[in-house]
């Protein structure tokens, strides 16, 4: 018991670590060059309330993927592995890619900026059902790519393809689509890339790759663990602006 | 009543965001591989725990990330803070230097601080022998992120096109990629993940949509989005030019060495 609260503690610790440098540079902007009272509609208890609620709530967070999903995704991706049948570990992985992508927390912020901000500007209907449905729509775009990217990726570690071939190429998708994509989705396209790699996806991902690199002769776990964090950060830039270019027409 | 309304709206609207993910490791688990669980009460208080985690955090989020990213980009584009107009002059791009400050200072802030970036800069030493530096690799990291987040600031004040901006740092990595020592190039190209964690991805979000619907004449939609995208890209060029310059020193130090004149 004693051991589980220290534990809680450190992770509670690292959690403050990261919201530290960001509470710090605000402040200091705040209190020293800025100098004003907070306008009407922020009230102090509020945010300090909703940075408290943050901390406790990423320290939960992490504390119950480490107890639950990770030790279960692992132990399946190996089970699959050792098993050695491809077409279920490929469906398995598709479907940990689009899960983990879905219930990623820094997508959920951005899609839901990126529907108001769609919306503010007329290209959808304001009514907040379909800002709802643009938002759903996009994280599961997204999720498609990153389950699709697994997919890719564990075909290259099968397989044996050079990594840096195929995400050159990924990337050249992505800048010609870039050129003919309209410039509405462009900004959000480039973003959901990077916001993919975060909480859940990466640690998943990689017990995957690492699994079946370290059981394939001549792969190298650390070289292609990180494979498929590479992939799954390039195929929702690809996926996002054929999904606007579908919904908004050429640029 | 309408705050406790909200947290409840939260709790109901993650339970269906984390339900595919639970479906599909159960699903597997009884269907596929047909094993009973061990360490079920476990991983079931897991479940429970990422559940009331990520509502918690969506309700801060609401309530604290977001006004504040809003609140620096509004507070920070006022008059107060901008040099005066002479007589009809429009605003440059160059008035607005507090808000490249703030930029600038919250991209380094968070970076140099991040868990995840120590972890892989203390691996990177290991695994070039202490060719790389620990502490030189992390100050890489956040000047890329910290320069990223300001041009990316730069980008929506002056309304250039976004694609420009990628098109030309892609140019960049692609170039350095093929000249920067080997065993740099998947290292850099992690340090692009690690940098946007869950606290700074809302921030910087906000940072970028508060600045384009504050400053005239620019689109949220159009110019609000993309530093994300240029904070995972900038780390890339600043590592592998870290890389380069280290190369280029090394190679340089050599030369003196084996030159006769230069010694003592």
């Amino acid at each position: 018991m004693a051991h589980r609260i220290r534990n809680f503690v450190l992770s509670l610790r690292s959690s403050v670590k990261d919201l530290l440098p960001v509470i710090l540079v605000v402040a200091f902007f705040q209190l020293a060059v800025i100098r004003q009272p907070l306008p009407d509609h922020l009230d102090l208890e509020d945010l300090l309330t909703g940075l408290v609620f943050v901390i406790a709530g990423l320290t939960l967070f992490i504390k119950g993927l480490e107890m639950g999903l990770f030790p279960m995704g692992e132990g399946l991706a190996k089970a699959f592995v050792s098993r050695g049948s491809a077409p279920l570990l490929l469906t398995f992985g598709f479907c940990l890619g689009v899960g983990s992508t879905f219930a990623e927390p820094a997508l959920l912020a951005v899609s839901g900026k990126a529907a108001n901000a769609v919306a503010e500007a007329g290209l959808i209907a304001t009514e907040s059902i379909d800002i709802k449905r643009f938002q759903l729509s996009l994280r599961l775009v997204v999720a498609v790519a990153v389950g699709i990217a697994v997919v890719v990726g564990i075909l290259r570690i099968i397989k044996g393809w050079p990594l840096h071939l195929l995400v050159i190429g990924l990337y050249s998708i992505a800048l010609l689509l870039l050129v003919i994509a309209p410039p509405e989705i462009v900004g959000i396209a480039f973003d959901s890339g990077g916001v993919t790699t975060s909480t859940i996806t990466v640690p998943l991902l990689t017990a995957v790759g690492v699994g079946l690199a370290s059981t394939i002769q001549g792969r190298s776990p650390l070289l292609d663990g990180f494979g498929l964090i590479a992939f799954s950060s390039v195929m929702p830039i690809v996926f996002v602006l054929l999904f606007g270019i579908a919904s908004f027409g050429y640029g | 009543m309408d705050k406790q309304t909200s947290i409840l709206a939260h709790f109901g609207g993650t339970a269906l965001d984390i339900l595919p993910i639970a479906l599909i490791v159960f699903g597997f688990q009884f269907l596929a591989l047909r094993k009973r669980l061990s360490r079920a009460p476990q991983i079931l208080t897991g479940f429970v725990f990422v559940w009331v985690g990520l509502s918690l955090f969506l309700v801060g989020l609401d309530r604290a990330l977001f006004p504040l990213g809003t609140l620096m980009a509004e507070q920070l584009i006022t008059e107060d803070f901008l040099p005066e107009l002479a007589g009809s002059d429009t605003r440059g791009w160059s008035d607005y230097y507090w808000i490249y400050l703030f930029a600038f200072s919250i991209g380094a802030a968070t970076t140099i601080a991040e868990p995840a970036l120590i972890a892989v800069s203390i691996k990177a030493h290991e695994v070039s022998a202490g060719r790389i530096d620990p502490f030189r690799l992390r100050m890489a990291v956040a000047f890329g992120m910290a320069l990223g987040i300001t041009l990316g600031t730069f980008r929506i004040i002056t309304g250039l096109p976004l694609s420009g901006f990628i098109l030309g740092a892609y140019a960049i990595v692609i170039v350095q990629a093929l000249t920067t020592p080997r065993y740099i190039v998947p290292l850099a190209f992690d340090t692009g993940g690690v940098t946007t964690s869950t606290i700074t991805v809302p921030i910087i979000a906000a940072l970028g949509i508060g600045l384009a619907t504050a400053i005239p004449g620019r689109d949220p939609l159009l110019d609000g989005f993309g530093m994300i995208a240029l904070a995972c890209l900038f780390p890339l060029i600043t590592v592998m030019g870290y890389a380069q310059l280290g190369q280029w020193f090394g190679k340089r130090l050599e030369h003196a060495e084996s030159d006769p004149e230069n010694r003592g």
